[in-house]
């Protein structure tokens, strides 16, 4: 461990390590309680979205009747939601994995969405959860295309930032399905397109299975009313789009939450690194419906802590972190989505103009460089 | 990719539009996963079986007969099929040799015996009930009756490994078979006998088959006494030195029979070992070896986690956040014991899933690498 990170952590290095083992424990609890309940949860869930599905894709198609249109548009959006957030993310976190069932094993699921499940699993469960919030290893802070921390350098082409936002919003299925082509490094010579090819063919050979089906034989089959469809299928996409990013970023960009330098994460403890997960992450309060919807990622600091236990189990055991963050004087960033999502506007507005105060060279810890008052003091 | 997937791109080479179109609107979880929610039997990719009758035929064993689904291709009498099962939310899997008659169709029987710790079997002989939907494989093993029919056959069995002879003799008595039969059944007591009823009504009906049976562990109960000895061995037709034989049963059974049937008379004898389905032993850290089945490595267990191994052999392993939360190492371990260096916890059954990054083995080990 570096000094920089020592001077930075409010806790002796015992406490750091009782409160990792404490959080071991929970884990351990959970992983030997793991059973038929979680296993029909996730059923239940999933033959919910397939219900919604098939009922959505039937109203579309007779979408030129307009309560037919809505209603239909309705149901494949809640569809896809489920399917991307509460099912397809928390699967191919191998949440189920335990359960030895093919159609629910991380590593072969399929979701519905632009980016291919292979990649998704190696730029998320791999890179963004094991790197949490470290500016320049975490590619999820700001997806190579915003600035969302102090840390990364203004130039002027942040200036349009909120129009960035507003459109990876809008088009966010296809926003992380480019993520692992790291567009930004591309561009500045680190990487070489050539390099990508594979990458490149695998996204084309889904955004063209998920188009094709999408906005020309859904459309289709419905014949000189194809339009109707089309622009139903369109619209939960959309829809889909906007909530989860909306919720990703809710996760890690609200105030209050942390980013990490390389040289301060280097040759972490478990306990360490569980401390990185909690400061980086922020909650969504809400009602079960809404958690649900969420994929359970209002519960993003239980999901970066534990990423494949169950998602069902999250509400649960957010009491006990909770409990275990005051003890030891560990800020637990919760708050209702108008909030959270408030503040993550604030954030991208206010980082498309360069810092208020001049960047101190090499800072000591990464709460020093922040000017901002609400963000908790992290250093000793 | 799952089962669905992989089937679906060789019934649209078969020119099957309809198919085709239904999978690339049912994509991309595949028509499967919508029809399973109607019934799970429904499904085209994936064999899967119904319980449609449950009986305790002996006091530690319960038959069940189970009707497939259209997906299964029907086996030979002396197959064997894989049946899995959810107990507490994980599927486990276990082979079983039915004991159908061969050429019936979707229609199978398996009988499961109750063994003291085996969590399948008693979860089946407790649980099971009509209307339970099992997994199912296709049939598979090389132990079968040929198609052309041999002059004589032989039959021996131990406990349970009677199932694949029943499914021989029932087959044999079905198409009224001309030749002679004997079965030489091996069983602890007369109220552990398997399939007892049956087997006397059959010898009964089908002068051509002759039963004889030995209980080890009541002597005199039985036509024959002891364990497997050449003694026992029909004196005419059907001559162990002729006819084409079948021993199916626990190890030490096989073995013996594998004695006599030395000096030449090897290529008319069939075995099938049955055992129960043991865990794997449990040893010391650091012994062993670790098979890597893809690549066809073996490599002496180092102590170190499974990835690191692979990766000193050279053995094209993904990996991540080497910790244990990224799942990218994620591999099937298909024999062996393994434990998990994070939660202490051991694997020890065939065909788990496991993370190659937080896991260290205990013995022999395969990997699916």
């Amino acid at each position: 461990m570096s000094s920089t990170t020592e001077s930075q952590i409010p806790l002796t290095p015992e406490q750091i390590q009782s409160f990792g083992e404490e959080l071991d424990a929970i884990r351990q609890r959970v992983l030997a309680d793991r059973g038929e309940r979680d296993a029909n949860y996730i059923r239940k869930v999933i033959r919910a979205q397939r219900g919604l599905e098939v009922a959505g894709r039937g109203l579309l198609w007779a979408g030129v009747f307009p309560p037919a249109w809505v209603a239909g548009t309705a149901a494949l959006s809640l569809s896809k939601i489920l399917d991307n957030m509460e099912i397809g993310h928390n699967v191919m976190h191998g949440q189920y994995d335990w359960m030895n069932d093919p159609a629910l094993s991380g590593k072969q699921f399929e979701w519905d969405n632009a980016c291919p499940a292979d990649q998704w699993r190696h730029s998320h469960n791999y890179m963004h959860h094991t790197h949490t919030n470290i500016v320049g290893k975490d590619r999820d802070i700001g997806y190579g295309v915003l600035r969302m921390s102090e840390d990364q350098d203004w130039r002027p082409y942040y200036l349009a930032n909120p129009v960035y936002a507003t459109l990876l919003a809008l088009f966010f299925q296809y926003g992380v399905a480019l993520h692992d082509l790291e567009v930004e490094r591309l561009r500045t010579g680190e990487t070489k397109l050539a390099d990508k090819r594979k990458l490149i063919a695998g996204i084309w050979k889904k955004v063209r299975r998920q188009t094709l089906k999408d906005y020309v034989i859904f459309p289709a089959l419905s014949g000189p009313f194809f339009l109707f469809p089309l622009a139903g299928n369109a619209t939960a996409n959309l829809v889909r789009n906007v909530w989860s990013f909306t919720i990703i970023f809710c996760g890690h960009f609200p105030e209050g939450t942390h980013e990490f330098t390389e040289e301060e994460t280097e040759d972490e403890s478990r306990g360490e690194w569980y401390y990185r997960q909690l400061l980086g992450s922020a909650n969504l309060s809400g009602s079960r419906p809404f958690h649900i919807l969420s994929g359970n990622l209002s519960f993003q600091i239980e999901h970066h802590l534990f990423p494949d236990l169950p998602a069902n189990r999250y509400a649960e055991i957010s009491t006990e972190v909770r409990e275990i963050c005051e003890r030891y004087g560990i800020p637990y960033n919760v708050g209702p989505l108008g909030k959270q999502f408030g503040s993550v506007v604030k954030k991208i507005c206010r980082l498309a103009l360069p810092d208020r105060k001049p960047r101190v060279d090499n800072p000591p810890a990464v709460a020093e460089q922040s000017g901002e008052q609400e963000r908790v003091p992290v250093a000793v | 990719m799952s089962p669905t997937t992989a089937i679906a791109a060789p019934s649209r080479r078969r020119g099957i539009p309809a198919r085709g179109l239904f999978e690339a609107i049912a994509g991309p979880h595949g028509i499967d996963r919508y029809l399973e929610q109607i019934n799970p039997t429904l499904v085209l990719g994936e064999c899967r079986a119904e319980v449609t009758a449950v009986e305790h035929g002996s006091e530690d064993s319960v038959t069940l007969a189970l009707r497939a689904n259209r997906a299964w291709n029907g086996l030979r009498a002396g197959q064997f099929v894989q049946v899995s099962v959810e107990i507490d939310g994980v599927r486990h899997n276990r082979c079983y040799s039915p004991a159908s008659v061969e050429g019936r169709g979707r229609e199978l029987e398996i009988t499961v015996k109750r063994h003291p710790e085996g969590l399948v079997s008693n979860f089946l002989a407790d649980h099971a009930q009509p209307g339970m939907v099992l997994g199912l494989s296709e049939a598979d093993g090389d132990f079968h009756l040929p198609a052309t029919r041999p002059g004589s056959v032989l039959l021996i069995g131990g406990g349970s490994g009677i199932t694949p002879l029943m499914a021989i003799l029932r087959t044999l008595c079905a198409e009224e078979y001309p030749g002679k039969i004997a079965l030489l059944q091996y069983a602890p007591d007369p109220s552990r006998t398997i399939y007892r009823e049956e087997l006397e009504r059959l010898e009964a009906e089908n002068p051509n088959f002759t039963l004889s049976r030995s209980y080890t562990r009541a002597p005199g109960a039985g036509e024959l006494d002891g364990h497997f000895s050449p003694t026992h061995l029909p004196q005419n037709d059907p001559c162990f030195t002729s006819a084409e034989t079948f021993a199916c049963g626990p190890p030490a059974l096989l073995d013996a029979v594998r004695g006599t049937w030395a000096n030449g008379l090897e290529q008319r004898l069939h075995v099938e070992s049955f055992v129960p389905p043991a865990l794997f032993p449990v040893g010391e850290p650091g012994t062993g070896s670790i098979r890597f089945a893809g690549s066809d490595l073996e490599v002496e267990n180092s102590g170190a986690s499974i990835l690191e191994q692979a990766e000193q052999a050279g053995v094209p392993a993904q990996s991540g956040c080497r910790m244990g939360i990224c799942h990218t190492c994620t591999c099937r371990k298909l024999s062996g014991s393994v434990k998990n260096l994070l939660t202490d916890e051991v694997s020890a059954a065939p065909d788990e899933e496991i993370q190659l990054c937080v896991s260290a083995p205990l013995s022999d080990l395969v990997i699916d690498l």
